[in-house]
């Protein structure tokens, strides 16, 4: 039953908890039964609502979701077409939104803005593959370790040490570079190789946490198995911490592939990225800032956008909160 | 449907053989392996449990009763705990030669546990009814939908009002004894032959400490099960227990029928205990205290753990360790299930 019924139900909820326990009537019951259940993602839902956080960072979010999905609903215009009579760096056209001139030319005179909108795309499957790819392994990799202690986790906390020793973008760098064709995927790959530890880590502290509660000893003694302690009993206890982890990082691996492509070892052209954008205004910052600060702000917003999710989302989910 | 027509639908108690013990602890040992050295927690233990005989087992913390409960339950941390001999011996298998899918098979369904503190023994992000479900979806493999029917019964059968209602709520939304009621409930659901209750009533006020006592009695009564009670508090024990075991530094000093224990105790430890407990009759007096601390178990005195507290401590004492002596009367005659582990035994309970 949806939560809006009839405002009759909405009376006999708060009737019902003014009279208490011990007066119900078998109707009150009834129509509570319909009103009460909720769970913990209905709770979360109730709480993100009321986030003006959530919903900034939300709609954002969703436009630069159906950006990367459907581009061609904001501009009609190729963005590789370029056609430098009249356009080579063309300044920015504010008053024709939604055209091709709105955000001006580049210098190969194609439309900034056709780029931007396009760009979208490699940007967010990077981030949001990385950090799939990152928050499986790595917190797999930290349940383990943290779960079963002992060797396991002297072998797998030393490796995780190893990869924390290479930074991101100097082992993304290096990894990357044995590829002479760079795709959209070799860059989530190159990127998650070196991005899972910082998960792992987090996810492994939170499950020792865990695993020495009362009720993890509760569930044992009740019998259930280990893979039921760690991914019912534990798992959802530790979600927290590890969504705003990921969420955060998320939009750390945006830039990082934008820094990536700027540095020339990221994606390539034709791939059409921020990064790439970024990357080729550099030389004409001084003539033309407006190609580096279009897509540099779209980079900044999507990143933006994902932490402050992440910072809403950790709230809702909190059931000591609720 | 009420409250009340649910309750009334219980099974049977299941007959059985009354005389063979249900739980027999045979000479446990448990130790710590720490920094420090060995510590030794439970030396020696020797108790058993039958259907519908409810054990207390009393001592004050760090006596070794709750470890005890542990190594029944299998749930203590190994390592850096570590059972060097004994036998737990349900139904007349020995549960420390069994392979862990065995023992897990076991818990839950034929020995449960309730947990002294049910806030922190709940799952915090889980319903309760999700989690009294888990119980027979575990060990029975009941659907989602099933499971839940069950819980909801479940739920009336300890007695939360409103059970249906309130099947999906969260642990933090119970009050403390609505709470010890669902770990209740969670023990009891498979219907267990044993449950093992670890200072059920501590976490919770007095008025509720009784009420929970009486629903823990009525129960193990209706479902004719064996309860060991883990208790540090005398006055829990008098009235639900059939026997005690007091425990003191990992060993029993003394057993007894429940009536007898509090009449005359024959362990000057026991003694120390009843004469600590404030008397109406005797306001304005100082308050008896044992003197001293437990001892430290990585240093256990040698001979009778108890002789630095005791004030009728011998040289004897100080050099051997009293076995668990058969109390009798004065006469000779034997008193049943009396047992002191004192050397002078005969003089504690003669005066």
């Amino acid at each position: 039953m949806p939560e809006k019924t009839s405002p009759e139900a909405g009376r006999s909820t708060v009737a019902a908890a003014v009279v208490g326990a011990a007066e119900l009537t078998e109707a009150t019951i009834k129509t509570q039964g319909q009103n009460k259940p909720r769970s913990l993602g209905q709770d979360a839902w109730r709480e993100l609502r009321g986030s003006w956080l959530f919903w900034a960072s939300g709609v954002l979010l969703v436009i630069f979701i159906v950006m990367a999905a459907f581009p061609t609903l904001f501009t009609d215009v190729d963005p590789r077409q370029a056609d430098l009579r009249g356009h080579y760096l063309a300044p920015p056209n504010w008053s024709h939104f939604f055209q091709g001139d709105w955000f001006g030319y580049n210098g190969q005179g194609q439309s900034v803005y056709a780029r931007t909108v396009h760009g979208a795309r490699a940007s967010i499957i990077v981030g949001v593959c990385v950090t799939i790819a990152v928050t499986v392994f790595g917190g797999l990799v930290g349940m383990l370790a943290g779960y079963f202690g002992g060797w396991v986790d002297g072998l797998l906390s030393r490796i995780t040490d190893i990869f924390f020793g290479i930074p991101l973008l100097l082992g993304g760098l290096t990894l990357l570079q044995a590829f002479t064709h760079r795709t959209v995927w070799t860059v989530t790959l190159g990127l998650a190789t070196f991005g899972w530890m910082q998960i792992a880590r987090v996810m492994r502290g939170a499950v020792i946490t865990q695993k020495q509660a009362d009720f993890v000893t509760a569930a044992r003694a009740l019998g259930a198995g280990t893979g039921r302690i760690l991914f019912r009993h534990i798992l959802p206890n530790v979600l927290g911490p590890v969504i705003v982890v990921a969420t955060i990082a998320l939009g750390g691996y945006i830039s990082t592939e934008a820094t990536l492509s700027y540095l020339g070892i990221g994606l390539q052209d034709p791939v059409v990225s921020w990064g790439v954008d970024i990357s080729a205004a550099q030389s004409q910052l001084r003539d033309a800032p407006h190609v580096l600060l279009v897509p540099a702000t779209f980079l900044s917003l999507t990143v933006l956008a994902f932490i402050l999710l992440g910072d809403a989302v950790r709230d809702a989910l909190d059931p000591k909160l609720r | 449907m009420t409250t009340m027509e649910k309750t009334a639908n219980v099974p049977e108690p299941r007959a059985g053989d009354d005389t063979a013990p249900l739980l027999e602890v045979r000479d446990l040992h448990v130790e710590f392996h720490t920094r420090d050295g060995v510590a030794k927690a439970v030396n020696g233990v020797n108790y058993s449990v039958s259907a519908g005989e409810t054990l207390a087992v009393l001592g004050e913390s760090g006596s070794g009763k709750s470890v005890t409960a542990q190594a029944i339950m299998g749930i203590l941390d190994m390592p850096p705990g570590k059972i060097p001999q004994g036998e737990i011996l349900f139904r007349g298998q020995d549960m420390l030669k069994m392979s862990g899918e065995e023992r897990r098979k076991i818990r839950g369904s034929k020995i449960a546990m309730i947990f002294q503190d049910a806030l922190s023994s709940l799952n915090p992000v889980l319903s309760v009814g999700y989690q009294l479900g888990e119980m027979y979806r575990v060990h029975q493999g009941l659907s989602k939908k099933e499971a839940k029917a069950k819980a909801i019964d479940l739920m009336d059968r300890v007695r939360i009002p409103a059970a249906k209602e309130r099947v999906n709520d969260y642990p933090h939304q119970f009050s403390g004894g609505m709470r010890q009621r669902i770990m209740i409930a969670m023990a009891l659901a498979l219907e267990p032959d044993l449950i093992i209750a670890d200072e059920p009533t501590t976490a919770l006020d007095v008025t509720v400490q009784a009420q929970v006592m009486d629903l823990l009695a009525e129960l193990q009564r209706e479902y004719n099960m064996g309860l060991i009670l883990i208790t540090h508090d005398l006055g829990v024990v008098a009235d639900v227990a059939d026997k005690i075991a007091v425990m003191y530094a990992g060993r029993i000093v003394e057993t007894a029928p429940v009536g007898e224990l509090y009449k005359r105790p024959a362990h000057p430890y026991t003694r120390g205990l009843l004469d600590s407990i404030p008397r109406l009759d005797q306001k304005g007096q100082e308050l008896y205290a044992i003197k001293g601390l437990p001892p430290n178990l990585l240093h256990i005195p040698t001979g009778c753990a108890f002789n630095p507290r005791c004030p009728k401590a011998t040289d004897l004492c100080r050099t051997d360790i009293p076995a668990l002596h058969q109390v009798t009367e004065k006469d000779g005659a034997e008193l049943a299930g009396r047992g002191s582990a004192c050397h002078f035994w005969k003089e504690t309970i003669h005066g």
